[in-house]
């Protein structure tokens, strides 16, 4: 583009400019390429006995090669599948695993030494210089490729029958809207799917671990536990998808030391209950500290705070987690009064 | 056939039968042409060095991929339907677990080789990626991406891009607890895209996260769609490198106009075909002892669990820590939600990235120079090119921390949170003193070159001379030696020159112009290169007494 302003002689000399003639030249300039160094000889190349004893040694390493192959078959028809081995260092390990790995990469690896080993003493080492020709066309060839092309634009009349051109671009652009078009039923439309989980009021909360109703009495201070909605077991065939937005850690803090007021009301004598989801990009939550009630994602770190409305005291999250209001039924176990007021997991463009 | 091989040999051997080689080969050329490409390539000289190396274990590793990828998809069944397990693997029997998990975890416990394949795949993997930003380092430092390679620059980088996803899509596969994770985490990302994040969403994943499709989707896009491109690219990179010839470094006898080394047969293919099968041993041995995504220890995908200490694999970890030490911001307008903390870094992402890929054209338009290079650069005679290398090793080395900050944490007993802030300034800061450091050391090699140049190198003799001073004798270097340590070239800075003409008359300058003449300066100002010596400077020093 705005190369032509720079003049030629801001560029460096060609390298080999003035090094045509080379002998001659190092009088005059001690820099002068003194061309390629004389060859020397390996000891390969004038003691046949050293010779002989390079083609032993990868002789020897194509044998090893062979044996460790026949290992290998070996080893695949003797070891079981499930045989375990203590090998030091690598503790109780594959018996399988292991010697199927060794005997293959020895076998591979022998071939490998043999090949180089080879071509290092025993094949001629002389270094031999290959001319370079420049990859530009010449002007006689560019100008020869150009006349072809105006000829040949020329009989396709593309430049003069307008008509044609611009109905065949019009095709050519919207021929693939086809195949974009095919791509709309990958999936569905968000429509308002992240703003609702299968919470709902009157749903109790049951233990993930004791797959039972949760009652107060179960949640002391100090302990964590992760409860899934009523009604949705691990054989259900969305129960992944569900999961991963209904999950609910549920904590109990003394009244006094939570700090924010409408957490306090949602929650049930100091029972809070907070989506699992980190607001960053979705990790469950899942580092509970007793002392302080900060619970960490282990993903990225994201700290909050959960006897001060969940809220994010460091790290990447960009807001508090969402609360479930939680009530006790007549039965005495915990339930949830309605659904999260807010959508759970990463934030969204139209999540507002 | 008796006629045609009167034709082929007429004279010489009345009658007799070519060898067998022969005449397959004759059948080939008289339908490949084969003589006349053999007759360019089979004595094609290519240089020697250790870093050419480099190139050949991205191509290997990316050959043991494919063989052994081929072998795992005789075995993985892409699906995601709950399934309970049954397989020799004790603990976890009846669990639910997808069917790609199932038939990972029959690779793996009951195929026989099934986990060394696995593993050897997977490790594979690993060195591919590895291997490629390695060997995009050299050709960076040693300034092969000059004209006329700049295309092949450019394909190698996508290869690398590629790679780096072909290999999220694989790992993904086996719908593990670790790997689960990093799709969760990839979804979050694109959920932050402003207006139209919902829609890829649902769209990628066929509705809500994480549903029953994304493995199945996964699959085709790993097995099919990035390999294929991948291959097509490699195909390409590797024509271009015949095409255009190896570099070389500067050396006796070696020029810009030429190639000094050995040919292809048989050094190189000895040397080369051996050292596919030295690579591919190394990793099966690796894969034998060296346990790789052990997904029996991990344990299913269920999108409300979560293991400590959870890391992608390596080359994706650049990414994390973008996402790790981001500030949490979020602004909410008129009903809408930016989500400026996750969507920066997903902006930052591919920027890091584009950042090493686009400059060699920034290069190429600062020294204005439209000569082919073939001699390579010594890193230290390119001190601003150098610099930003290193300036930029150091971004994403930084970033690789940020991504492990609580490795780091855990490992060697520091606070999180000082280590994420410490990433938080040395994301600005680090590039910036690593640049400053590295065009100061690269000064100082230049000047030592120079100075063996003009005084030659410490014999380490002690001389006295006659009235009691020691001296350390210097002796001369060789002609070889003088000669490649004053090959490289030295640009001299651009210019605006005057403003005005000698009438007084204004000339117009454009912002690029200045943009452009202040980089050069920059590159090869005064106090931004060290002149090498000249011959003058090499006879006045030598012509006279002696030298110390």
């Amino acid at each position: 583009m705005s190369t032509q302003d720079i003049p030629e002689e801001n560029l460096p000399s060609e390298q080999d400019a003035g090094h045509a003639a080379v002998a001659e030249a190092d009088a005059k300039d001690p820099f002068a390429d003194p061309g390629l160094p004389p060859h020397e000889h390996r000891i390969q190349d004038i003691d046949e006995r050293a010779a002989k004893r390079s083609e032993r040694t990868v002789a020897l390493l194509f044998t090893l090669s062979m044996v460790a192959t026949v290992a290998f078959i070996a080893s695949f028809v003797a070891f079981p599948v499930d045989k375990i081995v203590y090998i030091f260092p690598f503790g109780r390990i594959s018996a399988l695993n292991f010697s199927l790995g060794l005997t293959l990469g020895i076998a591979l690896f022998c071939i490998g030494a043999g090949a180089v080993h080879w071509a290092r003493t025993l094949m001629s080492d002389v270094e031999i210089a290959d001319e370079r020709h420049p990859i530009e066309a010449t002007p006689e060839v560019k100008a020869k490729v150009m006349d072809d092309f105006r000829q040949g634009a020329k009989e396709s009349g593309f430049g003069r029958r307008k008509l044609i051109r611009n109905t065949m671009f019009g095709a050519l652009t919207l021929v693939p809207l086809s195949g974009l078009v095919l791509l709309r039923d990958l999936g569905p439309l968000p429509e308002d799917k992240l703003r609702h989980t299968l919470w709902s009021k009157g749903k109790l909360l049951v233990n993930q671990n004791t797959n039972e109703p949760l009652r107060p009495s179960d949640v002391r201070v100090g302990s964590l536990t992760f409860c899934k909605p009523e009604g949705l077991e691990e054989h259900d065939h969305d129960f992944q998808t569900q999961i991963a937005k209904a999950a609910l850690m549920v904590v109990r803090i003394k009244p006094d030391d939570i700090k924010d007021k409408q957490q306090r009301e949602w929650a049930h004598e100091g029972i809070v209950a907070y989506s699992k989801i980190c607001t960053h990009v979705g990790c469950p939550i899942s580092l509970y500290e007793q002392q302080t009630h900060h619970v960490l994602c282990p993903c990225h770190q994201s700290t909050f705070d959960l006897s001060d409305g969940a809220r994010v005291i460091f790290g990447p999250a960009g807001h508090a987690l969402p609360q479930l209001r939680i009530g006790v039924n007549e039965e005495g176990y915990l339930e949830a009064l309605g659904d999260f007021e807010e959508p759970v997991g990463p934030a969204f463009w139209e999540r507002g | 056939m008796s006629t045609e091989e009167t034709k082929t040999a007429p004279a010489a051997d009345s009658g007799r039968k070519a060898p067998a080689g022969e005449r397959v080969a004759d059948w080939a050329d008289g339908r490949l042409g084969i003589y006349g490409l053999a007759k360019a390539n089979m004595r094609k000289i290519f240089p020697d060095h250790w870093s050419f190396m480099l190139g050949e274990i991205c191509l290997y590793s990316f050959i043991i991929i494919i063989l052994t990828g081929v072998y795992l998809t005789l075995f993985f069944h892409p699906s995601m339907n709950e399934v309970e397990y049954h397989g020799s693997y004790i603990p976890m029997q009846g669990q639910l677990v997808s069917e790609a998990f199932n038939s990972t975890m029959h690779i793996s416990f009951d195929v026989r080789g099934g986990l060394l394949i696995r593993q050897i795949h997977h490790w594979a993997a690993l060195i591919f990626v590895a291997a490629m930003l390695v060997h995009m380092m050299r050709v960076f430092f040693t300034g092969a991406f000059r004209k006329p390679r700049e295309v092949n620059w450019v394909f190698g980088f996508l290869l690398l891009v590629l790679g780096m996803f072909t290999g999220f899509t694989g790992y993904s596969l086996p719908d593990d607890l670790l790997s689960g994770t990093g799709v969760r985490f990839m979804q979050g990302a694109i959920l932050s895209v402003p207006v139209v994040g919902t829609y890829l969403s649902m769209f990628l994943f066929g509705g809500e996260f994480p549903g029953g499709d994304f493995v199945a989707r996964f699959y085709s896009i790993h097995i099919l769609l990035l390999p294929g491109i991948m291959l097509g690219l490699l195909v390409a990179h590797l024509i271009l490198v015949f095409y255009h010839k190896h570099t070389q470094f500067a050396g006796p006898g070696k020029t810009n106009k030429n190639v000094v080394g050995m040919p292809l047969l048989p050094v190189y293919m000895a040397k080369a075909g051996g050292f596919f099968f030295l690579v591919f041993g190394v990793i099966a041995v690796v894969a034998a002892v060296a346990s790789i995504n052990p997904i029996w220890a991990i344990g299913p995908y269920r999108p409300d669990m979560v293991g400590t200490g959870a890391q992608p694999d390596w080359y994706m970890g650049f990414s994390e820590g973008l996402i790790r030490v981001m500030p949490g911001w979020e602004i909410n307008l008129w009903g809408h939600t930016l989500v400026l903390g996750v969507f920066i870094p997903l902006i930052i992402f591919p920027l890091v990235l584009v950042s090493i890929a686009v400059y060699p054209f920034i290069e190429s338009w600062v020294t204005g120079d439209k000569r082919e290079h073939h001699i390579l650069d010594r890193p230290r005679n390119a001190p601003t090119r150098t610099a930003f290398g290193v300036a930029w090793l150091t971004w994403y080395f930084v970033l690789l921390v940020g991504g492990g900050n609580d490795i780091w944490a855990t490992h060697f007993n520091l606070s999180i949170n000082a280590i994420t802030w410490f990433v938080r300034i040395a994301f600005f800061v680090a590039p910036v003193l690593a640049f400053v450091a590295t065009k100061r050391i690269c000064l100082g090699l230049q000047r030592r070159d120079k100075d063996k140049v003009l005084h030659g190198r410490e014999s380490g003799i002690i001389k006295r001379l006659p009235h009691g001073e020691f001296i350390e004798v210097h002796e001369p270097l060789s002609q070889e030696d003088l000669h490649t340590l004053t090959a490289h070239e030295q640009y001299e800075p651009v210019a605006i020159g005057a403003t005005t003409d000698e009438n007084g008359v204004e000339r117009k300058v454009s912002a690029s112009q200045k943009l452009r003449a202040k980089l050069s300066e920059g590159y090869y100002g005064e106090d931004n290169q060290i002149p090498k010596p000249t011959a003058d400077e090499y006879k006045e020093i030598t012509s006279g007494h002696g030298h110390h």
